[in-house]
């Protein structure tokens, strides 16, 4: 019989695939249906948005970092203020860190259940997506009532958080925790032990620990190959110190393990968020902000009273925070890994320079390095497991 | 938190030398610069040395100091987690003179010197696959430099006539309005309008 010639096969896997997670183009390179090489093409929903942060004053930065990773808002407004916070060396009273905590575990529930259950619509399940976006509409109701917004919220602000909780909204959130609960059980129940979504994840994109550190993995990523590194516990900023909660990690590095941290870490935000709740509720009412007129603005109440509240308003609301110059760089524990913002600051009222570092840059940068030598049909699962969202790795 | 940091930084120095050109802390962070010819070096032995052992990749951007004669500063991030500390490293550079690559250290490093050559045009040597990221296919210019105009040169639209995307210069249906609310009295470096003879005046 004659020779055959045989070539790798180009495909174009995206931009526009159910997938590929929003607008992620990749050139798949396939011998047969084993992935031989790949070429993500990002950029396509980038905005400059460290471009505009240079043209524009702290406060109105902060709604830039909504828009990075539109799944967990809060969690990234989070990063920006603890940086400028960190510059003007202010500390945010105690009930701003309680509300700024409860909101970043409600942005992590919000993440983790979108990856988890479009994941598992990547695989072919259809009914979790449903069931996961029942819940996270719930949430955004309760990020509606704090902010006025469900996505968009700009609720943290340099110095604090813009307004405070009504006590109901507390109540609501505490009492919606067993309920949700029990449904995230379900989820759990649906998935955890089925066999087709076992069959898809179980050993596929292996990680080890120093490929995974050397790549810049972060968050889920290297907890999932076993190292128990969570910047709430090892760097803890706000008041995650005397929060219980606990770290899952996973020991077999693959994209099933990565799930159940996801799922683990739902529960254990569940936990956090009812903790807040309880000191909300106990402890005395204090101030949501700094009491430093040169940060935040006034009371209401205060500016009707006091021409040089008037004036202090007038001023944050044109010209703005002066932050001291110097640089910094802030982290937080993301839902998707370690956020950080390099924030460089020239003594004037706009930073000089926001460097963002988002973890699914570095985490779809390593795409080509976990998928090698898989079939066609994991690169989906395993991009499903790398958690990304192009808001935050095209900035 | 900033004795443990005193204390890295003592470690840094012991390790890397006269490499360290200058070593601060301020607000909560270490931070050393050293020369651009060095950067290799200097991150395979903080990496390597096992008091140091900063094995995380975090972080690579750049910085436009364009009044500067060394007018770019690429800063790169890296994360110990045995020590649970951070280090931030500088290096400078300009226009022409390019970079060391430092994909050959961590692997991760390759975007993020890709998305820094993408902004602003710093060159890496030694870089596997130095193209443009995050900018669109055939864009010109580099968009983070403090010369760039934040409204760009090209915009995109669909011609219907000619059935495809086309590119054209950047047309403002009106002046491009930067509000700029620094006090007049303090810190604002422009002339108020009208006091230009008062300065010339005063020189008189």
């Amino acid at each position: 019989m004659a020779d055959k010639q045989i070539k790798n096969y180009n495909i174009n896997f995206g931009p526009q695939h159910p997938a590929a997670h929003g607008v992620l183009r990749m050139i798949l390179e396939l011998d047969g249906e084993i992935v031989e090489r790949v070429d993500p093409h990002v950029g396509l929903l980038h905005r400059g948005t460290e471009k505009l942060i240079e043209h524009k004053n702290y406060m109105q930065a902060v709604p830039y970092f909504d828009r990075l990773d539109y799944v967990a808002p809060m969690n990234q407004e989070h990063a920006f203020c603890l940086a400028a916070e960190r510059l003007l060396e202010i500390k945010v009273p105690r009930r701003a860190q309680l509300i700024r905590v409860l909101f970043s575990e409600i942005g992590r529930i919000l993440a983790h259940l979108l990856n988890v259950t479009t994941q598992a619509l990547d695989v072919g399940a259809l009914t979790p997506p449903v069931w996961g976006f029942e819940l996270r509409e719930e949430l955004m109701v309760f990020y509606e009532r704090a902010s006025g917004a469900r996505l968009h919220a700009a609720y943290f602000r340099v110095g604090g958080v813009h307004q405070d909780l009504p006590e109901q909204l507390i109540k609501d959130i505490k009492d919606w925790i067993p309920s949700f609960n029990k449904r995230l059980k379900d989820i759990d129940d649906l998935l955890t032990g089925n066999r087709i979504f076992k069959q898809r994840n179980v050993d596929i994109g292996v990680v080890s620990l120093e490929d995974g550190l050397a790549r810049g993995f972060s968050g889920v990523m290297v907890r999932g190959s076993g190292l128990p590194w969570d910047l709430r516990k090892s760097q803890p900023y706000e008041c995650y110190e005397e929060m219980e909660f606990e770290i899952p990690v996973g020991k077999n590095c693959d994209c099933y393990d990565r799930y159940l941290i996801r799922m683990y870490e739902m529960y254990e935000s569940a936990k956090i968020m009812d903790q807040c709740c309880d000191k909300l509720l106990s402890e005395p009412a204090g101030p949501i902000c700094v009491d430093n007129q040169k940060i935040t603005p006034p009371k209401r109440a205060q500016m009707k009273q006091s021409m040089e509240s008037l004036i202090h308003h007038f001023k944050l609301h044109t010209e703005g925070v002066k932050v001291p110059a110097g640089d910094v760089y802030a982290a937080i524990e993301a839902p998707k890994g370690e956020f950080g913002v390099y924030l460089v600051a020239d003594g004037s009222n706009k930073p000089y320079r926001c460097h963002i570092r988002a973890p699914g840059f570095a985490h779809l940068q390593a795409m080509e390095f976990v998928s090698k030598g898989h079939l066609l049909a994991d690169a989906s699962a395993i991009l499903g497991s790398l958690d990304i969202v192009f808001g935050e790795v095209d900035r | 938190m900033s004795e443990k940091l005193e204390e890295i930084a003592e470690l840094v120095a012991l390790a890397l030398g006269d490499m360290v050109q200058s070593s601060k802390i301020a607000f909560g962070d270490l931070a050393i610069s050293v020369n651009a010819i060095d950067i290799v070096k200097t991150l395979t032995k903080l990496r390597d040395v096992s008091t140091l052992d900063f094995d995380c990749f975090i972080d690579l951007c750049g910085v436009d100091y364009s009044n500067r004669e060394q007018r770019f500063e690429v800063v790169y991030h890296l994360l110990s987690l045995s020590q649970n500390a951070r280090i931030r490293i500088k290096v400078t550079t300009d226009e022409e003179t390019s970079v060391p690559s430092v994909t050959e250290v961590f692997p991760a490093a390759n975007w993020y010197e890709r998305e820094t050559f993408d902004m602003y045009g710093i060159l890496f040597d030694g870089h596997p696959d130095l193209r443009r990221i995050l900018t669109d296919y055939g864009f010109e210019g580099y968009p983070l430099r403090k010369d760039f105009p934040l409204s760009g040169f090209v915009e995109v639209r669909y011609d219907d006539a000619e059935k495809r995307i086309v590119y054209e210069p950047v047309k403002l249906l009106q002046d491009f309005r930067n509000f700029d609310f620094l006090s007049p009295w303090e810190g604002a470096d422009y002339i108020l309008p009208g006091d230009e003879k008062a300065e010339q005046e005063g020189k008189a």
